[in-house]
C-alpha cells in the first residue's frame, strides 16, 4: 500500500516536470522570439520617429500618411504598414542578405515586412505547401514550366495591373510570355542569367594575335587558325551529377535559335517540331561539327568522348592553361575561375572573359538563351501586391544589381549600375537590348520527362557512345508525354 | 559567441528531447502498471505494442499502399492508367533491371568471399588488429564519399596527357600505352562500380566472418585433425558449415545494402553510358521528372524483389536454427 503509494507520488512527481519543461520550453523559444520582434519593431519605431521629425521640420504631410524623407519613391507602394509578407525561394544565403539589403529601405518606408524564407529543396517544397494551405504570400519560380504546373493546380493568382504595366514597359516582350499562362499574366522576372557567351582567355588571344569574332564565319575561322597552331579551340563537360548533360542541351539550343530564329524555337519547345523534323537534324549536325568535332575538342582532356565524363565545372581548366581555345558556357560560369587559380579575374584583362556567340545569320539578329526566376504571388492582399509590383520596379532592380552579382534584364536598370566591364554588365547589356531574340533555356521550358530526363542522358549517349543522332532525336521524341 | 549560444540551445533542446521521452515512457509504464486482472494483459499489449505499430502503419504499411496505387496513375498522379507504367518498364527499361540483378548477384558474393579469404589469411597474423581495421575503415566512409575518391581513381586523361586517374597510371606503368575511359567502357564499367560497392562492404564481412571462425569450439576442430582432416578439406567440411548461419546473415545483409544501393550510380556516372540500376531511375522519375506513377512503379518493382530475399533469410535462419 504504502509502496504503491509512494511510487504514485513518484510519477505524479516526474509527470508534473515533465510539463512544467514542456512549458518552460515553449516559454523559453516565445520569449526570445518575442524579444527579437520587439527590438525591431522599436528600431523601426525610432527610425520612424527619426524621420517623422524631419518630416515636422519641413512642413509636408502627404496624403499617405506620413511618409519619411526618402520615401518618395515608395509612394505607390504606402498605405500597408504593419503588414507581413512573406517570400519563400531556392535562393540561399548569403544571397539571402543582399536582397534583404535591396529591400531595407522599401520596408523602412512602407512598414510592410518582406520574411525571406529559402529552402535547397524549394521544388518539391512548393507543391506541398500549396496543397497544405500553407502557400506563401510570394514565392521565386526558377522556371516557366513549374509556373505552368502550379497554375494548373490552382495557386498562384493573377498578377496585379501595376506589376504588368511594368514588365511591359521594360522588358524584352518575350520575358512577359514566360510569366504568362494561358493568357493570364501571373508573374514578373527577377533575376536573369545568359546563356550566350563563349569564355576564353584574354591572355591566351594576346599572345596569338587573336580577335574576338563577331560573325559566326570568323568563329570557326579562328577555330581553324587554333587547330593549326596547335591548339584545341574547344572544350566542354557534360558531367553535372543528376543533371549530366544539361550543356548539351545549351549547345543545341543556341544552334536552333540562330539558325531558325524565336517562332521556330518556340515551336520547337511546345514539340509542334519535334525532334526527328530535319530542322532539328541539321542543328544536330552543327553541334556535331562544332563539339563532336574530333579535330576541335576536347582541349586539355583528351577526345570527343572525354566531354560526357568531364565535370561542366572543371571543363574551362584548359583555358588559362592555353589548352583550350574556347569555352561556350553561361554567365554564371565566371565562379568557377577562381577553381583553377586563387587568383583568378574575370575581365577583358583578367585570366578569362567571354564574348558574345555571334549569330548566324542577320534574318535572326543578336540571339540569346537566358534563364531567370519569376516572382508569382499565391494570395491578393494590397501588401503582397505592393511587394510583387515593388519586385517588378527598376528601383529594385537597380538597388539589388547594385550590390554585385546578380543580373537583371529590366531595361529600367542603367548599365553602369553594374561594375564596369564585369561579366554582369556584359550579359545585362545583351539581355536588355530590345532588338535582340531572347529565348529561355528550352529544356527548361520543355516537360520534365524530356527537358531534365530523356534530353539529357540522349545527349550524353550521343557524345559518350556516340549513339546515331538519328536514334537519339527518336528516342527524345519517344519520351516526349502523351496528351 | 552567438555560434557558441546556437551551440548550446541545440545540446539544450537536445537535451530536453531525452527528458520528456524518458518522461513519457515513465509514465507510460506507469500507466501500464495501474491494470490488475484480466485487463492487465491486453493493456500491456496495447501499451507496449500500440506505439510500435502506429508507427509502422503510419511510415511502412500506409506509404506502401498509397505507393502501390500511384504506380497505377499517370505522371501527375490524377488519372488511371493500369498496368501501363510495369509496362514501360519492361519494354523499355529492362537493361536496368539486368544491371541491377547483376549487382544484387554479384556484389554480395564477391564481397563475402573475399571477407572469408581475409578473415581466414589474418586469422594466423601477427598484429592482426590492425590490419583488421584498415580492411574496415571504408565501413566509415559514405558512399557518395567512397565515390568520390573513386571517381578520381577512375579519371581519365588522354595518354600523351599528365594522368590524373590512378588506375590509368597503373595501367599504363603495366605497359598499355592507351588505358580505356574506364566510366565509358561497356559493360565492364558496371563491375568497376561494383567494386566500390564490395570495397566498403568486404570490412563489414571480414569482421564478422572472423568472429564467426574464431567462435568454431576447439573440440571440433582437434577432432577433425585427429581424423585426417587438413587444408582445403578442414575448410570445406568443418569450417564452413560452422559458419554457415552468418555467412547466410552476411551475404544477405550485404544484399539488402546493395537493393538500396544508388548513391553510387548517382555519383558516378547517373545512370549513363549503360549503368542505370533500379533505385537510381527511381530517384530520376519521381525527384527529378516529376513522373510519380513510373516512380512508384519502379519502387514497387523493387519492393518485390526484396520479398524473396526476405524469405529466403528467414526459411535459412530458422533452419539454422532447428540443427543447433
Amino acid at each position: 500500500m504504502t509502496a504503491i503509494k509512494r511510487r504514485r507520488g513518484m510519477a505524479l512527481l516526474a509527470g508534473g516536470l515533465a510539463a512544467g519543461m514542456l512549458l518552460a520550453a515553449c516559454g523559453g523559444s516565445d520569449d526570445s522570439a518575442s524579444d527579437s520582434a520587439g527590438e525591431e519593431t522599436a528600431a523601426e519605431d525610432t527610425a520612424a520617429e527619426d524621420s517623422g521629425g524631419e518630416e515636422d521640420a519641413g512642413g509636408e504631410e502627404d496624403a499617405g500618411g506620413d511618409m519619411a524623407a526618402g520615401c518618395e519613391a515608395y509612394a505607390d507602394y504606402m498605405g500597408n504598414e504593419g503588414t507581413t509578407v512573406n517570400v519563400f525561394t531556392s535562393i540561399l544565403p548569403p544571397e539571402q542578405q543582399l536582397f534583404e539589403e535591396a529591400w531595407a529601405g522599401f520596408e523602412e518606408c512602407t512598414g510592410i515586412d518582406i520574411v525571406y524564407e529559402a529552402s535547397d529543396q524549394f521544388e518539391a517544397q512548393l507543391p506541398t505547401r500549396i496543397a497544405g494551405g500553407n502557400a506563401p504570400d510570394i514565392a521565386w519560380i526558377p522556371q516557366p514550366g513549374l509556373l505552368e504546373r502550379l497554375v494548373a493546380d490552382g495557386g498562384p493568382v493573377a498578377a496585379p495591373a501595376a506589376t504588368e504595366a511594368l514588365v511591359d514597359e521594360y522588358w524584352n516582350p518575350a520575358w512577359k510570355g514566360y510569366g504568362t499562362v494561358d493568357g493570364t499574366f501571373y508573374a514578373a522576372p527577377l533575376g536573369s542569367n545568359m546563356k550566350s557567351f563563349v569564355w576564353y582567355s584574354p591572355q591566351v588571344f594576346a599572345d596569338n594575335g587573336y580577335e574576338v569574332p563577331t560573325t559566326w564565319d570568323e568563329l570557326w575561322a579562328l577555330s581553324d587558325q587554333m587547330v593549326a597552331d596547335g591548339i584545341d579551340p574547344w572544350c566542354g563537360g557534360l558531367e553535372s551529377g543528376g543533371a549530366t548533360g544539361w550543356p548539351a542541351t545549351d549547345w543545341l539550343e543556341q544552334v536552333m535559335l540562330r539558325l531558325y530564329g524565336g517562332d521556330v524555337y518556340d515551336q520547337w519547345v511546345s514539340h509542334e517540331l519535334t525532334f526527328q523534323s530535319p530542322e532539328v537534324e541539321a542543328a544536330m549536325d552543327v553541334v556535331a561539327g562544332w563539339m563532336k568535332n574530333p579535330e576541335y575538342v576536347n582541349g586539355g582532356f583528351g577526345d570527343v568522348q572525354t566531354i560526357a565524363l568531364t565535370p561542366f565545372q572543371d571543363a574551362g581548366a584548359g583555358i588559362p592553361t592555353g589548352e583550350c581555345g574556347m569555352l561556350q558556357q553561361a554567365s554564371f560560369y565566371a565562379n568557377f575561375w577562381q577553381n583553377f587559380d586563387e587568383n583568378a579575374t574575370v575581365g577583358p584583362d583578367g585570366t578569362a572573359y567571354a564574348f558574345y556567340l555571334p549569330e548566324i545569320s542577320s534574318e535572326f539578329p543578336q540571339p540569346v538563351v537566358g534563364g531567370g526566376e519569376f516572382v508569382a504571388a499565391f494570395a491578393d492582399r494590397p501588401e503582397v501586391q505592393a511587394v510583387q509590383t515593388y519586385m517588378a520596379s527598376p528601383d529594385f532592380h537597380t538597388s539589388k544589381a547594385a550590390l554585385g552579382n546578380w543580373v537583371s534584364a529590366n531595361s529600367g536598370v542603367p548599365l553602369d549600375t553594374y561594375a564596369a566591364d564585369s561579366i554582369d554588365q556584359l550579359s545585362a547589356e545583351f539581355l536588355t537590348d530590345p532588338n535582340g531574340i531572347f529565348r529561355f533555356d528550352a529544356s527548361d521550358l520543355m516537360p520534365a520527362a524530356v527537358g531534365a530526363g530523356e534530353m539529357w542522358t540522349q545527349m550524353t549517349a550521343w557524345f559518350a557512345e556516340d549513339k546515331p543522332t538519328a536514334e537519339v532525336l527518336a528516342d527524345i521524341d519517344a519520351a516526349w508525354p502523351a496528351s | 559567441m552567438e555560434e557558441l549560444l546556437t551551440g548550446l540551445e541545440k545540446l539544450w533542446s537536445g537535451f530536453l528531447g531525452i527528458v520528456i521521452f524518458g518522461v513519457l515512457i515513465a509514465v507510460l509504464f506507469f500507466i501500464g502498471s495501474r491494470f490488475r486482472g484480466r485487463l492487465s494483459r491486453p493493456a500491456a499489449i496495447l501499451i507496449f505494442l500500440g506505439p510500435a505499430a502506429l508507427l509502422l502503419v503510419m511510415g511502412l504499411i500506409v506509404p506502401a499502399i498509397r505507393t502501390i496505387f500511384a504506380s497505377t496513375q499517370d505522371a501527375s498522379g490524377n488519372e488511371f492508367v493500369g498496368w501501363a507504367n510495369y509496362q514501360w518498364i519492361f519494354d523499355s527499361q529492362f537493361d536496368i533491371i539486368v544491371n541491377s540483378i547483376l549487382w544484387i548477384v554479384i556484389t554480395p558474393i564477391a564481397a563475402t568471399a573475399l571477407g572469408l579469404t581475409l578473415a581466414l589469411l589474418l586469422d594466423r597474423m601477427r598484429r592482426e588488429a590492425v590490419a583488421k581495421s584498415f580492411i574496415f575503415m571504408p565501413m566509415a566512409i559514405s558512399f557518395v564519399g567512397a565515390s568520390i575518391i573513386w571517381s578520381l581513381i577512375y579519371e581519365y586523361r588522354a595518354p600523351d596527357k599528365p594522368q590524373v586517374g590512378l588506375l590509368s597510371q597503373i595501367v599504363m606503368w603495366l605497359g598499355v600505352d592507351d588505358p580505356p575511359k574506364w566510366l565509358l567502357w561497356q559493360p565492364f564499367n558496371n563491375y568497376l562500380l561494383m567494386v566500390i560497392m564490395v570495397w566498403i562492404q568486404v570490412g563489414f564481412a571480414m569482421v564478422v566472418l572472423s568472429a564467426a571462425i574464431k567462435a568454431i569450439p576447439s573440440d571440433v576442430v582437434e577432432a577433425a585433425e585427429l581424423d585426417g582432416a587438413t587444408g582445403w578439406k578442414l575448410f570445406s567440411r568443418v569450417t564452413i558449415p560452422m559458419i554457415r548461419g552468418t555467412l547466410i546473415v552476411v551475404v544477405t545483409t550485404i544484399m539488402f545494402a546493395v537493393l538500396k544501393i544508388f548513391d553510387i550510380v548517382r555519383v558516378m556516372t547517373n545512370g549513363n553510358y549503360g549503368t542505370q540500376i533500379v533505385a537510381n531511375e527511381m530517384y530520376a522519375q519521381a525527384f527529378v521528372q516529376f513522373d510519380v506513377g513510373r516512380g512508384s512503379a519502379l519502387a514497387v518493382v523493387l519492393f518485390v524483389a526484396v520479398i524473396p530475399l526476405i524469405v529466403f533469410n528467414v526459411v535459412q535462419l530458422r533452419k539454422d536454427r532447428a540443427t543447433r
